[in-house]
């Protein structure tokens, strides 16, 4: 790709005739003879062709820097971070675009500059310019031009829009489902419904099959992958793969409301053994309260709690809110606006749109008692 | 050199004279129009960038409490309504109103009482937009405001106020583009053909016919949304079998379109100033007309590029990501044929010219971060981030904007004969130039790094915290631009009108009229014969030709009813919008009959009689 540039860019500056230059340096006489002009800068042996040629040898430099910048760069959400097939894709189209679009912008930038230093207007220059109207040849090449590098960009872009959006065959299935600001994850072949973080197996096609219970949201963990929307009355889909396990952060990316950006979501990828572990522990029973403080919490649980929100293996099937099952095992609650920590859940429970504004859950005006009595039970979720 | 010295009333005539702002309020003159866009436009651009400002305080730090969720959204999403709607459009047609009929050699736009009528629905119907903040809640919803977000079961009063709204002031657009449309065609001066027409008439023309395509779509649309918030009509409403993508589509074929319509009068604007200040012909005018016509017809055929992450399948993603790469073909020879205009010049710098320069690498950079958005597979990490915020700010503000501030530097001595102070405004460009890139710079790489748009907040841990902090600095520095731009405004006009008719050595017809320009603009109209007629004749040494023999000049009269109308219309909308059916209805009738009845009543009009020179043809 890089050779191609050099050699594409060599050929359009031949098109533009450089004065010839003189040896002697850029001051002194000029073509007429009067004293103190400029001399035309031009010619293979001035010095600017010169820097130019410097420049050539710079471009591998300049190659190696970038891609190692392009590689340190990163917090953890970022997309300069890929750690799977998709996102690595996706970053290859960008860094192959950004290369051509940046040589674009060198080569203009270079014209442009020397341009405005070549052709500035000097004190007692009043002769007019010659009043060139146009070059029918330069015209035709920088058309044809632009439109090869189109073509190449082209064949990548739609052989990746055909890899990446086309549904594998026989991936791992589970269905996301947007709300208000939270995540619902289903898991059509198991049964397991959770929330807010989603288990995934490293190394596996995942399709994850995409709408939304209200308004438009988007499904971005740009370490996977890029994203898609969730619309409702529309199931979308997008596959993803981790190629190693870890969590990986991914938020909403479709305006949703005041909550919108408080509507985040992690992606555990594990071994896939680990991940069956996890799908099996999800369907038994994982409510174990013994103390009387775990007990007290549970009753205020199906009391207050239970019409909106559900735990496997209980009589509880509320179905507004997000699915309690093995809440203490996930890193953060209110879809990332708290951690997970008994501190965490005390903040939420005492009143949770002051933490987190659209959300939906009312203060149901608990008491200091109450709430720890509930974040008892609750860390017994596991 | 010729002015007015008698306004005659003929029997038949009436020649009514208004006095101060009432004068104001009943012009059907393009030039006082086009002032009074220009100054509402600055106006807005003020509001506009409050909300700016205030979206960058908020987003300085993780966390922060500044803005409350709900007025971050209402403030980011007025900052895009008003910066398209109420800045940008209505400066670049400010521009189109005071200048294209003096390019033209036209004595004013074919349609002159319609032409006040469109600038009286923008004015008004922007303060009503405005009102909402007063009364209930400003639109929340984005400036593109997705159904279902948008509709009556997610969202409050304020989309009332965007649909109602924007529909006043676009159809006040629609009838500024059939206004030159029919001007530009109709009332070119004897001999000026379309390829002798100097370039922002052409980007002129074709911004027009770009309007009179795309706003009907984004008309529709809004109706459908009203018709659902205030009627319980179902077209986005998915329980009752409405369809959420339609809202989309429509927009964005409106959409798409709007963006070139916002940068298109911004090229015909570089396109003037670059050649005036390199002191050669515009290089390639005849690929850069056709090159406008190219861009226009295919903003028609990438829309969809904004509803990549739709999950509208492979096909519809590799189709809209060639044709949007594609559009990048006729933009790059614009880039290239303004250089070439550069090469072999006589470089002045001036304020005017050193905002066209700017423009060039600003816009190849936003031209740039496009083609990478086109490519559909890359564009899903790209789009809804701050990727899409840096492209669209470095075209729009590093394109359109720049463009109309050098117009602003540029025809500020012919639409009010004084010339802006070129020190201060050296200092304005520079602390602009400095301020914008510092801001939106850093947003590539924030977009890259994973921030989405449109949050209110972010969390600390993600490494945006320093990027975003330095972009609120670059948000400080274009704020001290802009204070200086506002300073030299009020110490120019402290100044007697004292510019010469032609300060630059322009090219174009409208350098050729006195300063100030007479009421009649020409007091003959002239007879073209080259393209850039203006400087032809003065390397010939002589005026242009005149194509009529002097004589008394027929003006359309002042009327006030333009105003009134509007006035009505935007009551009948706050009738609609606090559920008062019947009195909506019957201030639309009224409107309608207001209109009935200019449209019935011939405008006499008033002659004038301009003093001639002795010695033949005035010039």
């Amino acid at each position: 790709m890089s050779m191609n540039l050099v050699t594409v860019s060599l050929g359009i500056r031949s098109l533009i005739r450089y004065p010839v230059g003189d040896m002697r340096g850029l001051y002194g006489p000029g073509p007429d003879g009067r004293p103190g002009h400029v001399r035309q800068i031009g010619g293979r042996n001035s010095l600017q062709w010169q820097g130019l040629g410097r420049f050539k040898a710079a471009l591998p430099l300049a190659a190696t820097s970038a891609a190692l910048l392009l590689a340190g760069c990163g917090g953890k959400q970022s997309a300069l971070s890929p750690a799977g097939p998709v996102a690595q894709d996706q970053l290859g189209l960008l860094v192959e675009s950004l290369w051509i679009m940046g040589a674009i912008f060198v080569i203009v930038c270079a014209v442009f500059l020397y341009s405005l230093v070549r052709f500035r207007a000097r004190r007692g220059d009043d002769a007019l310019p010659k009043q060139v109207h146009g070059n029918t040849r330069l015209e035709i090449a920088w058309t044809i031009v632009p439109l090869i590098i189109i073509v190449v960009l082209s064949i990548s872009t739609v052989r990746y829009a055909f890899a990446l959006g086309t549904t594998p065959k026989d991936p791992v299935t589970i269905d996301v489902i947007g709300h208000q600001y939270w995540w619902e994850f289903r898991y059509p072949g198991s049964g397991v419904v959770t929330a807010n973080q989603v288990r995934i197996p490293t190394g596996e096609k995942v399709n994850f099959v995409l709408t939304s219970a209200d308004v438009i949201h988007s499904f971005w963990v740009p370490e996977l992958g890029g994203k898609t929307d969730l619309i409702p009355g529309r199931t979308n889909q997008m596959w993803l793969e981790a190629s190693k396990s870890g969590t990986y952060a991914g938020q909403c990316a479709q305006l949703c409301g005041v909550g919108h950006a408080y509507m985040k979501f992690t992606v555990l990828a594990e071994s896939p053994a680990d991940y069956r572990k996890w799908l099996q522990h999800m369907r038994t029973d994982t409510v174990h309260a013994t103390t009387p403080q775990e007990v007290a919490g549970m009753k205020l649980f199906a009391q207050d709690c239970a019409t909106c929100h559900a735990i496997q293996g209980t009589p509880y099937k509320g179905h507004v809110g997000p699915n309690l099952t093995a809440l203490a095992t996930r890193p953060t609650i209110g879809a990332g606006t708290l951690p997970d920590t008994p501190q965490g859940l005390a903040t939420w429970l005492h009143d949770p749109s002051a933490v987190k504004p659209g959300a939906k859950m009312p203060d149901l005006g608990l008491s200091k008692g109450q709430i720890e009595d509930l974040t008892a039970f609750l860390e017994t979720l596991k | 050199m010729a002015a007015i010295t008698e306004r005659v009333a003929l029997a038949h005539e009436s020649a009514p004279a208004y006095h101060g702002i009432w004068a104001w309020l009943a012009s059907v003159d393009h030039k006082k129009i086009g002032i009074m866009y220009i100054y509402a436009a600055l106006f807005f651009m003020a509001f506009g960038g409050f909300e700016a400002l205030a979206i960058r305080v908020q987003l300085w730090s993780p966390d922060n409490h500044v803005l409350t969720a709900q007025a971050f959204n209402e403030f980011f999403t007025m900052h895009g309504v008003t910066m398209i709607f109420l800045v940008a459009m209505p400066i670049l047609i400010g521009y189109v109103n005071a200048i294209v009929p003096l390019q033209i050699g036209a004595r004013d736009v074919a349609f002159p009482r319609m032409n006040a009528l469109s600038l009286w629905l923008f004015v008004l119907g922007g303060l009503f937009l405005y009102t909402s903040f007063m009364m209930g809640g400003a639109p929340d919803a984005g400036w593109f405001n997705y159904a279902p977000l948008s509709g009556a079961a997610y969202s409050g009063p304020g989309i009332d106020f965007y649909d109602i709204g924007l529909q006043i002031t676009g159809i006040g657009t629609l009838m500024t583009a059939v206004n030159f449309l029919v001007t530009i065609l109709n009332m070119r001066a004897p001999g000026m053909r379309l390829l002798r027409m100097p370039m922002f008439t052409w980007s002129a023309l074709i911004t027009m016919l770009l309007i009179l395509f795309a706003f009907p779509p984004i008309t529709v649309d809004l109706i459908m949304q009203m018709l659902g918030r205030l009627f319980h009509a179902r077209f986005f409403d998915v329980a009752l079998g409405g369809n959420v993508l339609l809202w989309q589509n429509l927009f964005w074929i409106f959409g798409h379109p709007e963006v070139y319509i916002v940068i298109l009068p911004a090229f015909g604007i570089v396109s003037e100033v670059i050649p005036t200040f390199a002191r050669k012909p515009l290089f390639g005018y005849e690929s850069m007309a056709m090159a406008l016509s190219v861009i226009a017809f295919l903003s028609f055929m990438v829309w969809t590029h904004h509803m990549f992450a739709d999950g509208l399948g492979p096909i519809v993603n590799s189709i809209f990501a060639i044709t949007s790469m594609l559009i990048a073909v006729p933009t790059g020879i614009k880039i290239f044929n303004w250089l070439a205009t550069l090469w072999g010049g006589q470089i002045r710098f001036t304020t005017a010219s050193m905002y066209a320069l700017a423009f060039i690498p600003l816009f190849v950079i936003g031209g740039v971060s496009g083609v990478m958005l086109a490519m559909a597979p890359a564009d899903l990490q790209l789009n809804d981030s701050y990727f899409v915020v840096a492209h669209f700010h470095y075209v729009l503000f590093g394109g359109t904007l720049m463009g109309a501030l050098a117009g602003l530097y540029y025809w500020f001595p012919r639409i009010w004969g004084r010339i802006l102070d070129d020190r201060l405004g050296k200092w304005n460009f520079w602390l602009v130039f400095i301020g914008f890139n510092v801001t939106f710079f850093p947003m590539h790489f924030l977009g890259l790094d994973g921030m989405p748009r449109r949050i209110s907040t972010y969390a600390a841990g993600y490494g945006w915290t320093f990027l975003n902090q330095l972009s609120t600095i670059g948000a400080f520095i274009l704020l001290a631009g802009m204070l200086i731009l506002l300073w030299n405004f009020i110490i120019t006009f402290a100044r007697k009108p004292d510019a010469v008719a032609d300060p630059w050595d322009g090219r174009s017809l409208e350098w050729s009229l006195p300063s100030p320009v007479p009421e009649y603009n020409f007091a003959q109209l002239p007879l073209i014969e080259d393209r850039d007629a203006f400087w032809v004749a003065k390397q010939e040494g002589r005026p242009i030709q005149a194509a009529e023999p002097p004589g008394p000049i027929h003006m359309p009269s002042p009327s006030l009813s333009p105003f009134f109308i509007a006035l009505t219309v935007v009551g009948a909308g706050y009738m609609a919008l606090l559920h008062i059916d019947m009195g909506a209805l019957l201030l639309m009738i009224a409107a309608f009959v207001q209109i009935a009845l200019q449209l019935v009543h011939e405008d006499r009009g008033y002659h004038v009689h301009p003093q001639v020179p002795q010695g033949g043809a005035a010039d």
